[in-house]
């Protein structure tokens, strides 16, 4: 279930974990995941996902981003080249058929596949939200920084944000990264029915969202 | 007006604090948010102003977000009502 692959870094290839469920068949679906802590929120949800796609006969590899989750690399040192590196070398590496890229994994994915996109959003919605989360705990501490100034050192020096160490190539891609969806189908959190999970204070699952997210991806796959 | 943003808002919060059907119904203008509620921390918040935005197309400058607007529910919906109304 967990298998490694040859991830490229700054100091040469690393081999990075990639959770998998692999069965040698035809129809093989990368999936790029959402970035930051929305990552961890949404985890239970695609591995649940992924779990009813090899049911229904459709191989699945979710891996990490380098310096993410498992990753042996410094997150410090990763930026949105370096991750659409990654990803499409994963690609690449497991042979993938198609690809679903969730939220922020929408500003790193292989768009040369074809597959979906699950509520794209853009760099600089995640990094505004960041930032903001940092002003908030920083006045409840007594400091007055404002989303403005952090900016500006984020984009010189890097930028400790809701507990990652963003170097400055990542502060500066994300200000102006767009989803980079091209003829993917887009799925929306309404498509799923529910309440969207990356947006929970606690990270939690749904199995009828994973059903729904399951089903509408091997219906596009089949036809 | 204040009633569908009051619903919207209602559906944002039971989505940013997995609240049941039931405790999303129940909030009131009373209810307490900010300092109330355990769940909500600096990230929440951030995550629950930035789908405020998303959703009511208002864009929220970080020195308008202060505890008396994110206190109670009553509140946070007067706030939300008097940027869409601006």
């Amino acid at each position: 279930m967990n298998a490694g692959w040859p991830c490229p870094g700054p100091g040469g290839p690393t081999e990075e974990l990639a959770v998998t469920f692999d069965r040698q068949r035809r129809h093989r679906l990368l999936i790029v995941p959402p970035l930051f802590d929305e990552m961890n929120r949404t985890r239970r949800f695609l591995i649940e996902t992924m779990r009813r796609l090899d049911i229904v006969g459709v191989d699945s590899v979710l891996p990490d981003l380098p310096g993410c989750n498992e990753s042996v690399q410094a997150f410090e040192a990763q930026s949105l080249y370096s991750w659409r590196k990654a990803m499409a070398q994963a690609a690449a590496h497991f042979r993938a058929s198609h690809v679903l890229a969730v939220r922020g994994g929408a500003l790193v994915f292989p768009n040369a596949l074809p597959g979906w996109v699950l509520e794209p959003v853009k760099g600089a919605s995640l990094l505004r939200q960041m930032l903001r989360a940092r002003t908030l705990a920083g006045r409840e501490a007594g400091l007055a920084e404002s989303s403005a100034e952090l900016l500006e050192i984020g984009r010189e020096e890097g930028l400790d944000l809701a507990g990652y160490r963003l170097g400055a190539a990542l502060v500066a891609g994300l200000e102006s990264a767009m989803p980079l969806d091209e003829g993917q189908r887009e799925i929306r959190q309404s498509d799923l029915g529910g309440g969207a999970l990356w947006l929970r204070a606690e990270p939690g699952e749904d199995p009828g969202q994973a059903n729904a997210l399951a089903a509408i991806i091997a219906e596009g796959i089949a036809a | 007006m204040g009633n569908d943003t009051g619903l919207t808002l209602r559906t944002i919060l039971r989505d940013v604090l997995s609240l049941s059907e039931e405790r999303a119904a129940a909030l009131d203008a009373e209810t307490g948010l900010f300092g109330a509620m355990p769940e909500l921390d600096s990230m929440a918040v951030a995550g629950l102003l930035t789908e405020i935005e998303d959703r009511f197309d208002i864009i929220i400058e970080d020195d308008e977000v202060d505890g008396e607007m994110l206190e109670t529910f009553g509140a946070l919906l007067t706030f939300v009502d008097g940027k869409r109304g601006a």
